[in-house]
């Protein structure tokens, strides 16, 4: 009997060694793919059971997000006490949903485990401290926040201020927004009847139309082709023909100015005097003049087609087109055609112009801080780069200041007298793009900065659909009042 | 082994033996390897109470004193009634029964921060821990030698199919969960089945142990196959049909695998004829093929193992959480007490190793499994070292037994096999698997307690007769 017995004994051996290998691949080879299964509840919970740090706006007052604990079981109920006004820069940490916006992109700070605070983790563990979330300093400053949602009033658009020396964003405006507390509803079937309800609105509040909506830049886009042509040694005082209608080449079509006739006389026009009355036909002839090799070279060194905003997940990249024929580099180089920009872009060429030229990088996040105010991580104003590119001068300064003159101009006596603050030079331009649909209101932009010297603040505006003007809305009426509010709330700090 | 038994005619034959070593060094050694586990085990308590309530538990001196007692307890009987009895296997199993206790604290603890209402399971597992301990010590006790089970063969083996049956009737019979096998006895229930078990290992290691002379006679050749009379493959038959009665009638599907793989493998053991074994396996096929057929709860058990992740939330939702809790537990584990036990169905029974590997990780299931192996392998060895037929069958049946059990239902939670419950012996919250448990432990004791016949069983190999 003995040696079935020890047969019988390996094969019993056998069982376990398959019981072994088994574990071995559900514990270590299976192991991260089950943790992320979107099926796995328990990384949810384990996610509530950490306090998220807080967010807090630049003046390190004001809580934009902050956790509280429930007695329910999922600990830890994330709350913005402001609501739908920070909606966009917060975003929510939602039970079915997950999280968005800096809740998303921020998610290891939050939740204490970026790699800074790994020394101060294990250190936690040790001494059998729970561990606890970082604090987010923000760059918003909430009176241009409050400023900049005033004027947008509910208005589907968006506006984004920025610090043109440091890159710091003021305010990132768009509406209409949402209540992010809603969403993070422990209440999943309360918080999806919200989902619904937003995901059903037309205007689609959930939507940042700040980084993440492009449309056709229309004029303010006239700011990257003078760039452009400056740069190729064009000099503000060079005459232009001013047709009545500019013919294209290739094709019937042609490209007309504002209300139908010619800039000024009729006669020639300078490249400066062309931007004060936003001429199309003279920026459209100066793109075929400078080829849209040129005009695609200064629009990426804009940072256009690359993500403009690391700090926040997948913004939209602005597009400059491959490859135009003439007739289109002519449309593009007055921003209509192919070309499409979000505000946050458009902000960032303002601001650039404002800087001398130097592009700075984007930011939400000053810095991450912990429970005690230690600072963990720091994220300092810095040139900003765009991939592909050898420098951040976006433009030369000799290029920078010209154009500034030329959009001081634009506000004094131009088309975008409606940004004008007084005793500050305002330096601006404004945009009116063809509708995104056939027969719809026009697009009206601004893109602009104050003061005109040493500049405070940059900002973008865009309203969809006319912003409720209609048709004959422009970006002089519509979008210049709106960005002078936010202009003037920057200042006034 | 074909060969016929001979008496050995020439003392101790030819193989020198080491004398055995005194009992009292025996005994001793098994003492402090109960004081090791009484050890780990209040340590892991210990551990608990400091991960959920930053605190030493308040009860750890009572229960420390009691683990401690039973423990000795045991010991004592051992030592008094047993003394050459072997020394691994009273503290392995008291280690895992203590570690189950605190398992079982654990997952109390995990179900009340989640439901807020006071739960308390491992009290009770305690109190049938104690339970365990005196079965255990009654038999030390009461059975001096185990060959007197021999004798009452019969009456053992029918005990077994009534108490099989038992859940069948009406009244008395509880049907939890989809399987009909408890006993509602009023005051508390029972599983009949757990003991059952024993005394059908006890049946069948006599049965063979008398028989297996003539079941051994190969007249009939198929190929290279030496084939035992058809009618020899009468008992196997019968153990078969009865698994599949219990399947059919309880719908215990571990159990009724657990019946005829430890018959089929005991049979292997008793013969050695590898023909019990192919024909075993075709019976399996045949039977297995006959559920999935007919009974819609096996089939659906094959399918969640085939893919649990098809109806996560729904029919495979046991399996993907228990697979989910290993994962979170890694190689280290999330330690005792940082788990979500809650969140595994049934963790306090079938699930329990699945909480295991949550809160010791790899590491710790890992080395959970290899206390069953070293109890498996023990007893194992005792069967090789025991000097009668009866003992040596009755042993390695419990090994048997024991393994298929820790293989069916650990290869069940963890997604190796398809899933058919079952105790994870001496871990699992229940009192009629742990009492039956330490009645297994206390029987092969008794086993490996028995004094060596006055001739060797085996003689020296080639000696005539």
């Amino acid at each position: 009997m003995t040696r079935a017995l020890r047969r019988t004994a390996v094969a019993m051996l056998l069982l376990f060694g398959a019981l072994f290998l088994n574990l071995n691949y559900v514990q270590v080879v299976q192991s991260d793919d089950l943790s992320e299964d979107p099926r796995n509840s328990r990384t949810l919970l384990r996610e509530y059971e950490v306090a998220r740090g807080l967010m807090l706006a630049g003046d390190d007052e004001t809580v934009l997000a902050e956790s509280e604990e429930t007695d329910g079981q999922l600990r830890f109920q994330r709350n913005y006490p402001e609501g739908a006004d920070y909606a966009h820069i917060t975003g929510y940490v939602a039970v079915n949903y997950g999280l968005a916006e800096l809740e998303q992109s921020f998610n290891d700070e939050l939740a204490g485990r970026a790699q800074e605070a790994f020394g101060r983790n294990v250190a936690d563990i040790l001494a059998g401290r729970e561990r606890s979330g970082d604090d987010l300093a923000l760059t918003i400053d909430p009176t241009v926040q409050r400023a900049a949602l005033d004027a947008l009033d509910g208005r589907p658009g968006a506006a984004v201020a920025i610090e043109p020396s440091t890159g710091a964003i003021l305010a990132l405006a768009s509406t209409p927004t949402f209540d992010p507390n809603r969403l993070a509803d422990h209440d999943r079937a309360a918080a999806a009847e919200v989902w619904e309800e937003l995901n059903d609105d037309p205007d689609n509040p959930l939507r940042n139309r700040a980084v993440r909506e492009w449309w056709p830049p229309g004029s303010t886009f006239k700011l990257v082709t003078a760039a452009a042509g400056l740069e190729e040694g064009i000099s503000p005082s060079d005459a232009y023909d001013d047709p009545a209608q500019l013919e294209l080449p290739q094709t019937t079509a042609t490209i007309s100015n504002f209300g139908g006739g010619p800039c000024l006389d009729g006669d020639e026009i300078a490249v400066d005097e062309a931007m004060v009355v936003s001429c199309n036909t003279t920026f459209a002839e100066m793109a075929m003049e400078v080829g849209d090799d040129a005009v695609r070279e200064q629009a990426e060194r804009f940072g256009f087609n690359a993500a403009p905003l690391e700090q926040l997940a997948n913004p939209l990249a602005s597009r400059f087109p491959e490859e135009l024929n003439e007739p289109q580099t002519a449309q593009t180089g007055i921003g209509e055609f192919d070309v499409r920009a979000t505000p946050l872009q458009i902000a960032q060429v303002a601001a650039a112009i404002g800087n001398s030229g130097v592009l700075m990088e984007p930011r939400l996040v000053e810095a991450v801080r912990d429970e005690r105010g230690e600072t963990l991580a720091q994220h300092p104003a810095q040139p900003y780069t765009p991939p592909g590119q050898d420098g951040s001068q976006a433009v030369s300064t000799q290029t920078a200041s010209a154009l500034r003159a030329m959009m001081v101009d634009a506000v004094d006596e131009g088309t975008g007298t409606n940004a004008a603050i007084s005793g500050v030079d305002v330096a601006g331009k404004t945009g009116t793009a063809q509708s995104r649909e056939d027969g719809g209101a026009p697009t009206p932009w601004f893109a602009g900065f104050a003061p005109a010297t040493n500049p405070e603040v940059a900002v973008a505006v865009v309203l969809e659909d006319g912003g409720g003007a209609g048709a004959g809305a422009t970006g002089g009426s519509v979008a210049a009042p709106v960005a002078r509010t936010i202009m003037e709330a920057a200042l006034s700090e | 082994m074909a060969r016929t038994r001979r008496r050995d005619r020439h003392g101790t034959g030819r193989r020198e033996r080491t004398p055995p070593p005194p009992t009292r060094r025996i005994r001793n050694r098994e003492l402090g390897l109960l004081v090791l586990a009484v050890v780990l085990i209040l340590l892991a308590y210990v551990n608990l109470g400091l991960a959920t309530q930053e605190a030493i538990p308040e009860d750890l001196a009572v229960y420390g004193t009691a683990l401690a007692g039973l423990g000795l307890l045991a010991h004592l009987c051992v030592r008094r009634f047993a003394p050459a009895a072997d020394p691994l296997l009273l503290p392995l199993a008291f280690l895992v029964n203590g570690l189950g206790v605190v398992m079982v604290r654990s997952i109390d603890l995990s179900l009340q921060t989640a439901r807020g209402t006071e739960v308390a399971f491992a009290p009770q597992q305690a109190m049938w821990t104690l339970v365990a301990v005196l079965a255990f010590c009654a038999v030390i006790v009461g059975l001096r030698d185990h060959r007197v089970l021999d004798g009452y063969r019969y009456l053992i083996g029918v005990g077994a199919i009534v108490l099989l049956l038992l859940p069948s009737l009406p009244i008395i019979g509880q049907e939890v969960n989809g399987a009909r096998i408890w006993l509602n006895l009023g005051v508390f229930s029972f599983q009949p089945g757990e003991l059952a078990k024993i005394g059908l290992a006890v049946f069948f290691a006599s049965y063979l142990a008398q028989n297996r002379q003539l079941l051994q006679t190969a007249t009939n050749r198929i190929g290279p196959l030496r084939m035992p009379p058809l009618r020899s493959f009468g008992p196997i038959a019968a153990v078969w049909a009865a698994s599949l009665l219990v399947l059919i009638n309880q719908r215990d599907l571990g159990l009724s695998l657990l019946l005829f793989g430890m018959f089929v493998l005991l049979l292997y053991v008793a013969t050695e004829r590898v023909a019990y074994l192919l024909g075993g396996s075709v019976l399996f096929v045949i039977g297995a093929v006959f559920a999935y057929q007919t009974f819609d709860h096996f089939r659906q058990r094959v399918e969640i193992w085939q893919d649990p992740f098809a109806d996560a939330s729904g029919a495979g939702f046991q399996i993907v959480q228990s697979l989910f809790a290993m994962a979170d537990g890694g190689l280290f584990g999330v330690g005792w007490g940082g788990g979500r036990p809650d969140m595994i169905p049934f963790s306090r029974t079938d699930f329990i190793f699945s909480a295991f590997a949550e809160e010791l990780g790899l590491l710790g299931a890992t080395a959970l499994l290899l206390v069953y192996l070293l109890l498996v392998g023990r007893i194992f060895a005792i069967a090789v070292r025991c000097r009668d037929e009866f003992g040596t069958l009755l042993a390695a049946c419990l090994a048997i037994v024991f393994s298929l059990q820790v293989f069916v239902i650990v290869g069940g939670v963890t997604g190796l096999i398809p899933l058919s419950g079952m105790t994870l012996p001496f871990a699992s919250y229940g009192g009629s698997a742990l009492v039956s448990n330490y009645l297994l432990i206390a029987l092969v004791l008794r086993v490996s307690a028995a004094p060596a016949p006055a001739r060797p069983r085996r003689p020296a190999e080639g000696v005539p007769s």
